[in-house]
């Protein structure tokens, strides 16, 4: 498979703390990349750098090479914003905006200019159904989009992301604010949402990597430990440290 | 030493109970006051209200008195300095909260509005005078009284926007970014509206300010509204001519005519009331869309 995003000898700076050493890691196109290390490894701030969520963040320093599509990502000439459509963000806790449910599926096409009615409604709807939630709001899309239950504002925050058609979607641990119900939901949607899109997740939960990605990364203390792919991580791994944490000696 | 004592047996808390006393006494008190000031004001103050007060000029020849003018300079007043006020109070605002990145300026800018919020109405009457009325040549007029109540609420505006601002979740604004809205985008859609509820307060808060000053605009606008307000817009607005308070003020000093000020007092009584209201509603048909409620 095709790489969608290659990461090569990455380093992130905040101020003097140096939260990533020497990333070099390629990302598969139409597949879902788990990345998962111990609280402060490095791990959200690595899948921050993929769509420069980072740049705001107050003394920040990259060094190294992001490739999207064969496309530098650090250069000078992006435009952050066409890079954040193509590279979408889903985070930890729901986020919809205090509108209604069909609004925050259309905001994002509205960012993108289009405004006419019949193509935002196709859209809208589209978006709904690919993050599994259609059925559960059809009805009620012009309620306000707060009423939902956390785990369906999880879903509408996937379709608001999906909406802007992106090519690639980054989760920064989707699930951990949900009950396992929504959990659940939310994993089958991967599966699906991997045929059209490459996704990357972030995830403190070794099962859910496991179940979900096809490869899987693990960090440590800001290094890349070890890559590759889901079933080998997982019962051969060739680091003494991926194994002790995925079975759960330390983290 | 070791009496047991049960547990039914009460025990007498002097202090306790003077406490009580006390506490209720000034709330009381505080009740007592406003019931007492308002129904003073009411009784000397409704005798002299009626639709002809309200809706005519004075009239010298016929010694009627009205005090329509004055309603009128109040609107002018409120409209003008809202009109110039808010767009920059908030601009003001939205650049502290959003864009500006060096920590020490906005702690000064902060500072010196926190600071200009403090001063007396009448220092920024007399700056007024000098600066509006003689410096740029605009004359004692509307204008310059819009102009001075500008600085005046400006403080308040950029304070409360800033807070309803602050208040508005980090996470809207990633998620906004997060799927590549620009900057000003996402403010206009999703900060500005959030902040809706904390940006009409500000503004009801500058109205009821315009609305109370009398000092400031004794010095910059003029002291008697016994004209209606002539000529076209600007032709009026480069008029003179005081606001309901100054009314009040001129009436309440001159002797023989106070019960006109009280009439006028009835007025300004209801309409701060209303606003009150009007703020209440507001939060509250806002507070429950917002909720989903």
């Amino acid at each position: 498979m095709a790489n969608k995003i290659i990461a090569k000898d990455l380093n992130l700076y905040y101020g003097a703390h140096h939260a990533l050493k020497n990333i070099s890691m390629d990302i598969k196109e139409n597949c879902v990349t788990g990345l998962i290390g111990p609280s402060g490894c490095g791990k959200s701030t690595f899948l921050k750098t993929l769509n420069r969520m980072n740049d705001t963040v107050p003394g920040v320093k990259v060094e190294g090479t992001v490739l999207l599509d064969g496309e530098e990502v650090y250069q000078k000439a992006v435009d952050v914003t066409q890079l954040r459509k193509k590279v979408g963000m889903v985070f930890q806790n729901p986020n919809p905006f205090p509108m209604s449910i069909y609004d925050n599926v259309a905001y994002g096409l509205r960012i993108h200019g289009i405004k006419k009615r019949i193509v935002v409604d196709e859209i809208v709807e589209k978006s709904l159904r690919g993050a599994a939630i259609w059925d559960e709001v059809k009805d009620r899309l012009k309620k306000p989009a707060l009423s939902l239950s956390g785990g369906q504002q999880q879903r509408l925050c996937i379709a608001r992301t999906l909406a802007v058609q992106p090519d690639v979607i980054l989760m920064d641990e989707p699930t951990s604010a949900l009950d396992p119900i929504s959990t659940m939901k939310i994993e089958e949607l991967m599966s699906e949402l991997k045929k059209d899109y490459t996704v990357v997740i972030v995830t403190h939960n070794m099962q859910q990597a496991a179940r979900i990605s096809d490869y899987t990364a693990f960090f440590l203390l800001g290094e890349l430990v070890e890559y590759g792919e889901t079933s080998q991580i997982f019962s051969m791994p060739q680091d003494k440290r991926t194994e002790d944490y995925i079975t759960g000696r330390f983290g | 030493m070791n009496q047991k004592k049960s547990i039914t047996e009460k025990r007498r808390r002097p202090a306790d109970k003077a406490a009580y006393v006390c506490i209720f006494l000034f709330t009381f008190l505080v009740v007592a006051m406003v019931i007492l000031f308002v129904a003073c004001i009411l009784y000397k103050g409704l005798p002299g209200l009626s639709l002809d007060f309200l809706t005519t000029a004075p009239n010298p020849i016929e010694q009627t008195i009205g005090i329509l003018p004055s309603i009128i300079n109040t609107a002018y007043m409120i409209l003008l300095a809202i009109l110039i006020a808010v767009p920059i109070g908030v601009g003001g605002a939205i650049y502290l909260c959003e864009y500006a990145k060096n920590k020490r300026l906005i702690r000064i800018i902060e500072f010196t509005t926190e600071t200009l919020s403090g001063i007396p109405s009448i220092i920024f009457g007399v700056f007024g005078y000098v600066f509006f009325c003689t410096l740029l040549n605009l004359k004692v007029s509307l204008l310059s009284g819009a102009l001075t109540l500008t600085i005046i609420v400006l403080p308040t505006i950029v304070r409360t926007t800033g807070e309803a601002l602050k208040a508005v979740p980090a996470s809207y604004r990633e998620a906004a970014m997060g799927i590549g809205a620009t900057k000003w985008y996402m403010i206009h859609t999703v900060l500005l509206p959030s902040a809706s509820r904390g940006i009409i307060t500000a503004v009801i808060l500058a109205i009821g300010r315009i609305i109370g000053e009398s000092a400031a605009l004794l010095l910059v606008a003029g002291g008697s509204a016994m004209y209606m307000p002539r000529g076209n817009f600007f032709e009026q607005i480069m008029g003179s001519g005081a606001t309901l308070s100054v009314e009040l003020y001129r009436y309440a000093y001159s002797r023989g005519e106070n019960e006109i000020g009280f009439s006028i007092a009835v007025v300004l009584l209801v309409i701060s009331v209303l606003l009150n209201v009007a703020v209440k509603g507001i939060n509250k048909k806002l507070g429950g869309e917002k909720n989903g409620k």
